[in-house]
């Protein structure tokens, strides 16, 4: 075999090895999930509420985290949009290409991007604190929001950068307006787009400790206001994994489980919904 | 030739930053004709073209001087509503681009952001389009489905009926035929044959045999400047300008 074929096969090989590695991690970890949170798995884990003694091995179940992480992740995603979608708009329709403001905004997201969760977490406290909002629902959704924001608009940056300056010049010349333009075609043409930066929001947002500690609390109930405290499936793992007991560790992984078959049901719904748009893509 | 003008171009100067994308432009384009703006790649015949619908309005760093007058009105002017010149006027690009909805939503997205709102009409007016582009027999029983799904040549047809559909006056085709096999770049310089009877066409186009065949008017343009513009024939057979007989004959392109 001559030299370049060696050196062909050798960068193949690493190639496929750091391939390998991602798959058998994700392997691994939902292994370790299934396997040590298995004993713990069943039908009251995801029905009830944790009863008294609950962290001590007693009965009951993480319902009040599931619920509560699923509101704050949905309120928070549903905030982002509302943010993301007009700033992502502005910048790829209204905005000079290539202005100061444009490129200030784009960098600003990777900064608040690499902004650790914690941070925010302490941002939205002092936020609360100056609102007079204790920690709460919505103490927890103005968080989680301001974490996910940048990576929502970047993503949804991205994907709507790509969009042809051809196709937009189509709309404009049939007479229709900057915004008519943003709304009926950008929009469109970008909803797979748009959809994925929104579940990977969702996905960091569901998933995230740091940022919900100070802002959401804990609360062993299901919150019936966006005032009350609300528990989160991270917060309850951690909880969990804190105890000295064998069979209350066990839920946390059973808890881990949940958030991850959580992820994986909204990845592919969002799928499923992404290919329907994806037809009227032009390319 | 006579003829009545329809867009009036007056000294028009574009630059793009620092460069001189045209300069000095005079020229008047008659009404119900076929028009079409000749020369080599990067001569300006484009910027020209997109100066009459102010598409260049949206490049950066652009200057604009002079007037372009349609119908006897600036379109330049800080008062007029772009919108409305847009109207006036339907585009084909280079390579055509179906909005990212359906068949109908393509033909019907002018009309409705124009304020049309009813159903039928709105039926009636796709039919109407589709029928006059050559396009409704292939597409009538899949109105719905998605643009993106036809064949490029139909989709530069769809281009034309949704560009017809808004009522305009005048058809502005910037190489309209230059992504299309023959086939379909026949029915588009036919479709213009027929169309010039009721708009005034324009088109760009660097096929010298496409603009003998179709054009009525012609302006040739090189590097920026108008070199020379006249009825088709004159400028065809007895061209005035040694750098239009020598681009004709093919020396410089």
């Amino acid at each position: 075999m001559d030299r370049r074929k060696i050196e062909e096969n050798i960068f193949k090989s690493l190639m496929i090895a750091s391939t390998l590695i991602i798959l058998s991690s994700l392997m691994i970890i939902l292994i370790t999930v299934i396997v040590n949170g298995l004993p713990a798995m069943n039908l009251a884990m995801i029905t009830q509420t944790p009863k008294g003694g609950y962290y001590l091995g007693k009965e009951g179940g993480i319902l009040n985290a599931i619920v509560g992480s699923l509101y704050l992740a949905g309120g928070a995603t549903f905030l982002a949009i509302l943010i993301s979608l007009p700033v992502v708009l502005y910048l790829n329709v209204y905005a000079k290409k290539g202005s100061r403001l444009v490129i200030f905004t784009r960098f600003s997201f990777d900064v608040l991007w690499g902004v650790p969760s914690i941070v925010y977490g302490a941002f939205g406290f002092s936020i609360m604190l100056f609102l007079g909002v204790r920690a709460s629902l919505l103490g927890g959704i103005i968080a989680v929001s301001l974490l996910i924001l940048p990576i929502m608009s970047r993503a949804m940056d991205e994907v709507i950068r790509m969009i042809p300056e051809e196709l937009l010049d189509a709309s404009y010349a049939l007479g229709a307006t900057r915004f008519e333009t943003a709304l009926k075609v950008v929009t469109r043409q970008a909803m797979p787009g748009i959809l994925t930066a929104v579940l990977i929001a969702f996905g960091r947002g569901i998933g995230d400790a740091a940022s919900v500690i100070f802002t959401a609390g804990f609360s062993d109930y299901i919150p019936y206001s966006l005032l009350r405290p609300v528990a989160t499936l991270p917060l309850a793992i951690f909880f969990q994994l804190g105890t000295p007991f064998p069979e209350v560790q066990n839920r946390a992984y059973a808890s881990a489980f949940i958030l991850t078959v959580i992820i994986l049901i909204i990845s592919i719904v969002s799928r499923i919904l992404a290919r329907r748009f994806t037809k009227h893509i032009v390319k | 030739m006579e003829f009545r003008t329809h867009i009036s171009v007056q000294n028009l100067n574009v630059f793009y930053g620092n460069e001189q994308a045209l300069k000095n432009i005079t020229v008047d384009i008659p009404d119900k004709k076929i028009t079409a703006i000749i020369g080599p790649s990067g001569c300006g015949k484009t910027t020209l073209l997109k100066s009459f619908n102010r598409l260049i309005d949206s490049i950066d760093g652009i200057k604009v001087s002079g007037k372009v007058l349609v119908d006897g009105e600036n379109i330049f002017d800080p008062k007029v509503e772009v919108t409305r010149i847009r109207k006036k006027m339907g585009l084909l690009s280079q390579k055509p681009y179906p909005l990212p909805m359906s068949i109908y939503d393509n033909i019907a997205y002018g009309p409705r952001i124009h304020g049309i709102k009813d159903k039928k009409r709105l039926n009636e007016i796709v039919e109407h389009y589709l029928k006059e582009s050559g396009l409704w027999y292939e597409v009538k029983d899949r109105l719905h489905s998605p643009a993106s799904r036809l064949s490029v040549g139909q989709q530069q047809r769809l281009c034309l009926a949704r560009g017809l559909a808004i009522e305009p006056e005048i058809i502005l085709g910037d190489e309209p035929t230059s992504a299309l096999d023959p086939k379909s770049s026949q029915r588009i310089e036919h479709r213009f044959l027929v169309l010039k009877k009721q708009y005034t066409v324009v088109i760009v186009t660097h096929i010298l045999r496409q603009a003998k065949r179709l054009a009525d008017y012609v302006i040739f343009l090189y590097l920026g400047e108008l070199i020379e513009h006249g009825p088709a024939e004159n400028v065809f057979n007895n061209p005035k300008e040694e750098m239009t007989k020598e681009y004709i004959k093919g020396i410089i392109s």
